[in-house]
């Protein structure tokens, strides 16, 4: 098979307009389970009580603002060297879904700081480099709808995206580089995790099926940005009637 | 099930506010998103309809 086809809007197009129903269907379990476990098994936290909950949804809306980033940039890359339009418009879709879980991220950390800090928000190294992913997310929107010209707009639209991704490290690394208010984590890839399992399956089924949920928002967004910059085209109306 | 009632579920051991809170901003974040994306699919098929 070869799939190298798909990056084209034509073949594109079809194929992920038959996969979003599977992926949304498949995020919708997956999230109604997640939470489940975490609002009705999972037990409370010995230190910090069941405000601990938020954890369900924080972590892993802060995993995707962080990894939604890094995916835009490399499509940005890809769009930048091989000249592909649809690695332009997959960048663009999946800015607005990575400024919304960088800012769902902040706001359920602020109603986790306040009840165990004491305070809605600091600004310790980890708070500040998330606030600077939204605004980056903002700044690569802002910067695409600016320029009328579509090949102007994405390609320094990318050039921005490209650059801003030295923050997604510098995130991720805040905790163990600086001392921070913000608790380091809990999961790594080298130490076995130091919560309960139930509570770590609980997130992670959260965490999956915020992915699936994304995958089919963006690729939805892309199928929008198709019908925007191929209205003209024949094989688009062909395919509409 | 961990909950012994259904007012220990909804109070969260006191953390009831930060805990509804944190889940409904995620949760109507998302549904905003899908709304927007539904208006786009709307409006292009308008688009559409008008060449």
């Amino acid at each position: 098979m070869n799939l190298l086809k798909y990056s084209s809007p034509q073949t594109f197009y079809p194929l992920a307009g038959k996969l979003i129903p599977w992926i949304a269907t498949v995020a919708a379990i997956l999230i109604v389970y997640g939470l489940y476990i975490g609002l009705l098994v999972a037990p409370t936290d010995f230190q910090q009580g069941d405000a601990y909950r938020i954890i369900y949804v924080h972590v892993p809306a802060a995993w995707f603002s962080m990894f939604l980033y890094v995916v835009m940039a490399g499509y940005a890359i890809l769009g930048l060297t091989l000249n592909a339009k649809l690695s332009y418009m997959m960048a663009k879709s999946i800015a607005p879904t990575g400024a919304m879980f960088t800012f769902v991220a902040l706001i359920t950390g602020a109603f986790w700081g306040k009840p165990t800090w004491g305070a809605w928000w600091v600004w310790d190294a980890r708070l500040t480099s998330e606030l600077i992913l939204l605004f980056l997310y903002i700044g690569y929107m802002s910067l695409q709808a600016a320029i009328d010209d579509t090949r102007r707009s994405d390609r320094s639209s990318a050039i921005l995206a490209i650059v801003g991704v030295i923050n997604v490290p510098i995130i991720y690394f805040s905790v163990k580089w600086w001392n921070t208010l913000h608790q380091g984590s809990s999961i790594n890839l080298t130490t076995s995790p130091s919560m309960a399992a139930i509570m770590l399956k609980g997130m992670l089924i959260m965490a999956l099926g915020f992915w699936l949920y994304s995958i089919a928002v963006i690729l939805t967004r892309v199928r929008r940005e198709i019908e925007d910059r191929e209205r003209n085209t024949a094989w688009l109306n062909a395919f509409k009637e | 099930m961990y909950w012994k009632n259904i007012s220990d579920f909804l109070q969260m051991g006191g953390y009831g506010l930060y805990v509804w809170v944190s889940f409904g901003i995620t949760f109507a974040c998302m549904a905003i998103e899908l709304f927007l994306l539904r208006a786009r699919r709307l409006s292009n098929e308008n688009i559409k309809d008008l060449l």
